[in-house]
């Protein structure tokens, strides 16, 4: 049985549905990992003792298991608890956090690599520390981890192919179910990873552009 | 003289890192409309003296008084932060090294604190920037990032934003020392028009000659302690202690 590619136009719409769902569920994924990940960061750097507790065993649980686990944990697990979340909700959720962890490690390094000079002037003008670092500090270490931060949410991407295990018909599901109907796994398989391939270089697009726009600002 | 013309006044400033004391037992009175310059080499506490005026050094010991209120109080962490926030909107501060904020505009440098703390609006705010931008000569170049101005024009910005909260006091901490001479002069020239202004200054620098042009009174710090003060012609022209002129001999030596 040879590859034959023509069986796949009349699925296009499938797999193009599923990258809807793909792009969807990364870039709300995203999203929430980028601020809550400033969110961490700060409550690392600045929050008292008894308060950053919590978010340490958050922080260990999030970077010290496997992904997929914790996506089995926050759609089937807190049902038992009732919270029954949507499957996409859940997706986000668990890829966010995941990649919130992530990027709060930079975003912190990065808070810390701004100039001291910039609190000073800022606190000098009246500012209160919580002023100053919401205005002047963390946008500046924002810019400053774009790059990095980039590279993690197409790992992102990459990793939303997980969320198919608890059924949310993105490229991945997608795919497999055509290939349940039409016992095609190559070509479906390939065709899915095309379109991984160009999400994955507008996203690159996107992150240059963001690059180029803020470079004159740093 | 009464009280009142005291308007800055310093009691007996003490600083010490560890068993490192920087500045020892100093004290220091600015009159309303005075400017006054501090000189001395690096690492005489002249800065340090500086920055305790705002608290950004706090002193380990002694008073900084402003305008009748005591700047660094002895208050609970958190009225503290609120007394000293509202002591800092009265005192503008100019570094060596500009510390503008480089993800904001002249514009936005200049509104964010007025729009912050004052309650200003947009539209005010941006009467306020072109004002202010205009007085130090700026207007043009109002949407202009930092990265994009030369060091004397990000600097006549740092004095433009610290304008912009109509402060009571201004502290230049060797505001041209990280200049390239040829821009030192259009800095120079807006501090003298706020002297001419009767802006009250308090200036730590290394150019004499500004120094002398400028200031009704220099002092001279050496190993955190003020050696001499006087007018600029006297601490200048004829000092009367030996390391006042060892200081300046070796000083405008290594100028010339």
């Amino acid at each position: 049985m040879g590859l034959d590619f023509s069986i796949l136009p009349k699925y296009m719409d499938v797999l193009l549905l599923g990258c809807l769902w793909t792009i969807g569920i990364t870039v709300a994924a995203a999203l929430l990992s980028f601020f809550v990940g400033i969110f961490f960061a700060v409550i690392a750097l600045y929050a008292p003792w008894l308060i950053k507790q919590p978010f340490r065993l958050i922080e260990w649980v999030f970077m010290g298991t496997p992904l997929l686990l914790q996506l089995f944990l926050i759609y089937f697990g807190l049902v038992q608890i009732g919270i029954d979340l949507p499957a996409f909700v859940a997706g986000v959720i668990g890829l966010g956090l995941h990649f919130a962890v992530y990027n709060s490690e930079l975003i912190q390094t990065a808070i810390l690599a701004v100039d001291k000079g910039q609190m000073e002037a800022a606190r000098t003008l009246g500012l209160s520390r919580g002023q100053a670092l919401r205005k002047v500090v963390i946008p500046q270490a924002v810019r400053d981890v774009i790059p990095p931060i980039g590279n993690n949410m197409i790992a992102l991407l990459k990793d939303s192919a997980l969320v198919s295990v608890i059924g949310v018909s993105e490229l991945t599901l997608s795919a497999q179910r055509m290939i349940g109907k039409t016992y095609r796994p190559f070509e479906f398989y390939l065709a899915a990873a095309a379109l991984y391939y160009i999400i994955n270089l507008s996203m690159e697009w996107v992150q240059r552009k963001i690059e180029r726009r803020i470079a004159i600002s740093r | 003289m009464n009280e009142q013309t005291k308007f800055v006044e310093i009691r007996h400033a003490q600083k010490s890192y560890g068993d490192l004391e920087v500045l020892k037992d100093i004290s220091l009175t600015v009159d309303r409309g005075q400017i006054v310059g501090i000189i001395g080499s690096s690492g005489s506490g002249k800065s340090t003296l500086l920055r305790a005026i705002n608290d950004l050094d706090p002193l380990t010991g002694g008073e900084v008084w402003l305008d009748g209120v005591q700047v660094n109080k002895n208050l609970p962490y958190r009225k503290y932060e609120k007394h000293i926030n509202e002591m800092r909107q009265q005192v503008g501060m100019v570094f060596q090294h500009f510390n503008l904020f480089p993800h904001m505009t002249a514009r936005e440098n200049v509104t964010m604190a007025p729009i912050m703390l004052k309650g200003l609006s947009k539209a005010e705010a941006n009467k306020l920037a072109e004002e202010q931008l205009d007085e130090v000569g700026l207007l043009e170049r109002i949407d202009y990032y930092p990265s994009q101005l030369s060091g004397g024009q990000k600097q006549r910005v740092a004095i433009a934003r610290a304008l912009a909260m109509k402060p009571k006091l201004m502290l230049f901490d060797e505001a041209t020392s990280a200049l390239d001479p040829e821009l030192v002069e259009e800095v120079n020239l807006v501090m003298k028009k706020l002297a001419e202004k009767h802006m009250t200054m308090i200036i730590v620098t290394h150019e004499m000659d500004f120094a002398s042009s400028v200031c009704d009174r220099v002092l001279f710090m050496d190993q955190g302690v003020v050696v001499e003060e006087g007018p600029p012609e006297v601490i200048f022209k004829n000092p009367k202690q030996k390391r006042t002129r060892e200081f300046l001999r070796k000083h405008l030596a290594g100028a010339k």
